[in-house]
C-alpha cells in the first residue's frame, strides 16, 4: 500500500470512468492553471471542495484517501518550507499572515494531487493510449506508451523474482558502505536488462508476426465519441476557468485573517 | 501446543503457516508438513496454488504472516536469509533471473564468495561443481552464450556448489527436451541418494511418475494430500481437486479395471511387466 | 496441393558459424496437422521463422534455397504480407500479449491491416469464442493465467483468418489442465476448420493421437518424416530421444517381449482399447 496506488487506474464502473478521456485531460489542464493562479488560501479550499463530489461518482474514494494520505508528508514538508522562508526572508508580514500563505501553498499542493489522482484513478492506460492515437500523435509513440504501462507491473514482478534468486545464493544487500551498496545491484540489474532485452526482441517478433506496419492507415477497434456528459465537463471546466480569471483580475480576494480580525 | 522439533529427524518443519502477500493475496492457509533429513519430496498443484510461496519459507525469502516454520531446529524468524540459504539451496525456475557473471566460473563462485569461503576452498568448491554438472570445457565462457540447457546447469551448480544440506528445485523440467529431463532425473536421484534433502515442485506428472518421491498435493494454499507416488498419482480424486493429471500409464488402467487388473500403476515399466503376465499367459 | 514447399533450404544465423539447419527439403499439404519435434537446439525453431518470413526479413542472416508459403516467395514478400496467411504462435504466453485488454490484442493484426471496425469486431468476437477466451475479452492479459493468455494468442491470430497455423512449444510453461485445453483448440482449428497446422512439441502423450504427421528434426536436418505412428514406434525415434507417449512406449517394450496389440496405440484410450481386444481374442 503506498500513495502510488491513489494514482494507478482502477477498474470500476462509474460515470466518471466512461467519460472521454479528453474531457477529463482538459478538465486537469484547467484545474492545473486555475490552481496556480491562485495564491489565496480561500479560492484553493473552494477548488479542493468542488473536485469532492468528483470523487464519490467516480467511486474511487478509498484510493483517493490513500492519495491525499500518501501526500500528507509532503504536505507537512511544504508547510513548514513555506512557513520558515516567509518568517525569515520577508520580515513585514505579520504572523497570520504568514501563515495563511504557507497553509494556501500547501492545499494548492493538495489540490493538485487531487487532479490528477482522480485523472488517474479514473482513466485506464488504453483509453489514455487511445486519446494520444485519435489526438494526431504518430502511432509509434502511442504503441510505446501503453506498451510500457503494460510491462510495469511485469517488470516489478521480475526484479522481486531477480533479488529473490540472488538472496538465496547469499547476497546480501544491507550493509556496507556506499560503494558497496552499489556493487550489490550489478547481480540485479544485469539479469534485469538481459531479461529486458530478450522480452523486448520477442515481442518485436509476435508485432512483425501480427502485421505490424502492414498498411498506413490503420484502423482501431475502439473510437472515442464525445457525449453529453464530456461536452458537460469541458463546458464546466471552461466555466470554472472564466469565473478564476474574472475573479483573479477584478476581486480582491479576501485573506482568512481579514475576515477575521474584521 | 507442543511439536516435536527436539529430533534431528525432522528437517523441514512448518506449523499451521499462514502466508498473505502485501496485496492482500493469501497464498497460504493453514500448511502443516514434516520433511525428514534425506527425504525426497515433490510438491504439487496447478500453478496459483502456492507452491512457490511455499518453498520460499523454507529458505527464509518469506516469514510466515502466522506460524512457525523450522529448518534443522532453528526457526526461520530468527536467522538471515543468507544464514538459511547455507543448509537450503534454491533453484529458481528461470536460471536467466540468476545469472549475470563474465564467465560461467565467476557465476558458481559467486554464492562462495557472499558466504565468504577462502580462496582455496572456492577453487577447490568450484571445480567440484563444474565437474558435478559436466560443465568443464565452459569454465571461462560467458553464461550468456549458452543453451537454454546449458544454462539450467549452470544455475543448478552455482547453488549445489556450498553444498546444501537441503535442495529444492522450482519447476526443473520446464523448457526442457526428453533427454535433458532424463539426465536431470538421474541427477537429482543421485543427489537424494548421497543423503540430501531433495524438494522439486512441479507439474510435470510423468517427471515425477519415473522419479517416485514422496508427494505432497497443494490446493488453493493447503496441502490436501502427502503420500507415495503410487498412492496419490493412483487417486483420481484427489488428483482432480488439485488439477493436476494421471499418468498416462495410470489412464491406461483405469480403463482396464474392469478385467481385474491392479489400478495403482505409475511405471511403464511394470506395466508392461503386468500385461505380460497376463496376456502371454493367453497364449 | 502444397501449402509449404521448401527446396534446398539452408540457413545460417548472421552471428552463427554454421547454419542452423541444412537442406532442408520439406512439402505440407494444405489441412495438414505436423508434429515438429527432436532435442534442443536441433534447428525446429529456427524452421518454423522461415515459414512466416522472419526469416530472413527479421533476423537477416544467410538463406539458401527455396522457399515458398501459400503460394508466395518468402525472401521477395514481407513479414507482414506472409502473416496474413501464416499465425504464428510462440513459447512464452508472456510476451505474446502487449494490449491492456484482451480484445484489443485480438484486434492488433486487424488494426494493422487497417479493417474497418466493424468488421474487427466481428472477427475478434468470432476468434475469442473458437479459443474458449470470450468471457475473457474485457480483462487484462497480465491477470490471466499463462494456459489463457496462450489461448488469447491463439486467437489473435486466428483473428487474421490465416490458412496455416505455426504452433512453437506452445505448452511449455503451461500446467497439464491449461495443456490439455490448448491442444484441444488447436485440434477443433484443424479438424472443424480446416486450417493447416503445424505444432513444434517435445510433449507428445497428448498430443500424437491429433496429428496427421511427425517430422523428427536432429542437428539441423530432417531425419524422420511421417505417419506419427510408424515415426514414434521406430527405434530411431528412441534413440534420438524423442519423447515418445507413454502408450506407444508400453506397445513397443510388449513387442520385444513377445506380445502384439493391433498396430501402436498413440494415446492411453487407444492403448486402452488394443488391450482390451486382445484379452477378448
Amino acid at each position: 500500500m503506498s500513495m502510488f496506488d491513489g494514482f494507478k487506474f482502477r477498474s470500476v464502473s462509474s460515470p466518471v470512468h466512461q467519460m472521454d478521456p479528453r474531457a477529463k485531460f482538459i478538465y486537469v489542464c484547467i484545474l492545473f492553471v486555475v490552481t496556480v493562479m491562485f495564491s489565496n488560501l480561500i479560492p484553493l479550499i473552494i477548488l479542493f471542495l468542488i473536485q469532492v463530489p468528483f470523487v464519490f461518482m467516480a467511486r474511487v474514494q478509498k484510493e483517493w484517501m490513500r492519495s491525499m494520505k500518501g501526500s500528507a508528508m509532503f504536505a507537512v514538508i511544504i508547510f513548514v518550507m513555506n512557513l520558515l522562508s516567509l518568517y525569515f526572508y520577508t520580515g513585514y508580514e505579520t504572523f497570520g499572515s504568514i501563515l495563511e500563505r504557507s497553509l494556501a501553498m500547501t492545499v494548492r499542493f493538495i489540490v493538485l494531487v487531487q487532479t490528477f489522482s482522480i485523472f488517474f484513478l479514473t482513466t485506464s492506460p488504453d483509453m489514455l493510449g487511445l486519446a494520444l492515437e485519435q489526438s494526431h500523435i504518430p502511432y509509434e509513440i502511442c504503441f510505446a506508451f501503453t506498451t510500457a504501462v503494460r510491462f510495469v507491473p511485469v517488470l516489478a514482478e521480475e526484479a522481486q523474482t531477480i533479488m529473490d534468486a540472488q538472496k538465496a545464493r547469499g547476497l546480501e544487500m544491507e550493509g556496507g558502505n556506499f560503494f558497496k551498496r552499489i556493487r550489490n545491484y550489478i547481480p540485479i540489474l544485469i539479469p534485469l536488462i538481459v531479461n529486458a532485452i530478450r522480452r523486448s526482441l520477442e515481442l518485436a517478433e509476435t508485432m512483425e508476426s501480427r502485421a505490424w506496419g502492414a498498411n498506413r492507415n490503420r484502423t482501431n477497434l475502439y473510437v472515442l465519441k464525445m457525449r453529453r456528459e464530456d461536452v458537460l465537463l469541458i463546458l464546466i471546466s471552461l466555466v470554472i476557468l472564466a469565473v478564476s480569471i474574472y475573479v483573479s483580475m477584478n476581486v480582491q480576494m479576501p485573506s482568512i485573517i481579514q475576515l477575521l480580525t474584521s | 501446543m507442543p511439536i516435536d522439533n527436539g529430533s534431528d529427524e525432522q528437517m523441514i518443519v512448518m506449523d499451521d503457516v499462514y502466508f498473505t502477500y502485501p496485496n492482500g493475496v493469501e497464498a497460504l492457509m493453514g500448511v502443516n508438513l514434516k520433511i525428514e533429513d534425506g527425504e525426497f519430496v515433490a510438491i504439487m498443484g496447478q500453478n496459483g496454488a502456492g507452491k512457490t510461496t511455499l518453498v520460499k519459507h523454507i529458505n527464509g525469502l518469506l516469514k510466515p504472516t502466522k506460524g512457525r516454520v523450522l529448518i534443522d531446529g532453528v526457526e526461520t524468524t530468527k536467522v538471515s536469509v543468507a544464514t538459511l540459504a547455507r543448509k537450503v539451496g534454491l533453484v529458481f525456475q528461470n536460471p536467466d533471473h540468476q545469472l549475470f557473471s563474465e564467465t560461467v566460473e565467476e557465476e558458481i563462485s559467486f554464492a562462495l564468495k557472499n558466504f565468504g569461503y577462502d580462496e582455496k576452498t572456492i577453487k577447490k568448491r568450484v571445480d567440484w561443481a563444474l565437474n558435478l554438472l559436466d560443465l568443464n570445457e565452459y569454465r571461462k565462457v560467458s553464461p550468456f552464450m549458452l543453451s537454454g540447457g546449458e544454462r539450467k546447469r549452470v544455475a543448478l551448480a552455482s547453488v549445489l556448489a556450498w553444498d546444501p544440506k537441503i535442495v529444492i528445485l522450482d519447476e526443473p523440467t520446464i523448457g526442457q527436451d526428453y533427454r535433458q529431463k532424463e539426465r536431470l532425473r538421474q541427477f537429482i536421484v543421485q543427489l537424494n541418494r548421497q543423503g540430501k534433502t531433495v524438494i522439486i515442485v512441479t507439474h510435470d506428472v510423468e517427471f515425477v511418475a519415473e522419479c517416485n518421491p514422496t508427494i505432497m498435493l497443494m490446493r488453493q494454499g493447503r496441502i490436501i494430500a502427502t503420500g507415495e507416488a503410487r498412492e496419490i498419482l493412483t487417486n483420481e480424486t484427489l488428483v482432480n481437486q488439485a488439477s493436476v493429471a494421471l499418468p498416462e500409464i495410470t489412464k491406461i488402467f483405469k480403463g482396464l479395471e474392469d478385467f481385474g487388473f491392479p489400478r495403482k500403476v505409475i511405471d511403464v515399466y511394470e506395466a508392461a511387466d503386468i500385461l505380460y503376465e497376463r496376456l502371454g499367459g493367453q497364449r | 496441393m502444397a501449402i509449404i514447399e521448401a527446396k534446398r533450404l539452408t540457413y545460417t544465423y548472421p552471428i552463427g558459424e554454421k547454419p542452423a539447419f541444412r537442406d532442408v527439403n520439406l512439402e505440407i499439404k494444405k489441412g495438414e496437422f505436423v508434429i515438429i519435434t527432436g532435442p534442443s537446439g536441433c534447428g525446429k525453431t529456427t524452421l518454423c521463422r522461415c515459414f512466416n518470413g522472419l526469416i530472413p526479413h527479421f533476423y537477416g542472416g544467410r538463406l539458401e534455397g527455396e522457399i515458398t508459403v501459400c503460394g508466395l516467395n518468402v525472401r521477395e514478400h514481407p513479414t507482414y504480407e506472409i502473416a496474413q496467411h501464416v499465425g504464428m504462435v510462440f513459447q512464452n504466453p508472456e510476451n505474446q500479449l502487449f494490449a491492456l485488454s484482451v480484445e484489443k490484442d485480438v484486434a492488433f493484426g486487424l488494426e494493422n491491416l487497417g479493417v474497418p471496425r466493424e468488421e474487427i469486431r466481428k472477427r475478434v468476437d468470432w476468434a475469442l469464442k473458437i479459443t474458449g477466451t470470450y468471457e475473457l475479452r474485457n480483462r487484462a492479459p497480465y491477470e490471466l493465467s499463462g494456459g489463457q493468455q496462450q489461448r488469447v494468442a491463439i486467437a489473435s491470430v486466428l483473428a487474421m483468418n490465416p490458412e496455416v497455423i505455426v504452433l512453437d512449444e506452445p505448452t511449455s510453461f503451461l500446467d497439464p489442465i491449461g495443456a490439455e485445453q490448448i491442444f484441444d483448440v488447436i485440434n477443433s482449428l484443424n479438424k472443424d476448420l480446416g486450417i493447416t497446422i503445424i505444432l513444434v512439441e517435445h510433449r507428445l502423450d497428448l498430443i500424437s493421437k491429433y496429428a496427421s504427421r511427425v517430422i523428427v528434426m536432429q542437428n539441423g536436418q530432417i531425419v524422420l518424416d511421417g505417419n506419427p505412428r510408424e515415426v514414434l514406434v521406430s527405434e530411431e525415434a528412441r534413440l534420438i530421444g524423442v519423447g515418445i507417449p507413454k502408450a506407444t512406449l508400453l506397445y513397443k517394450i510388449l513387442k520385444l517381449r513377445g506380445i502384439s496389440l493391433n498396430g501402436p496405440p498413440l494415446s492411453s484410450d487407444e492403448a486402452c482399447r488394443s488391450i482390451m481386444e486382445v484379452m477378448s481374442r
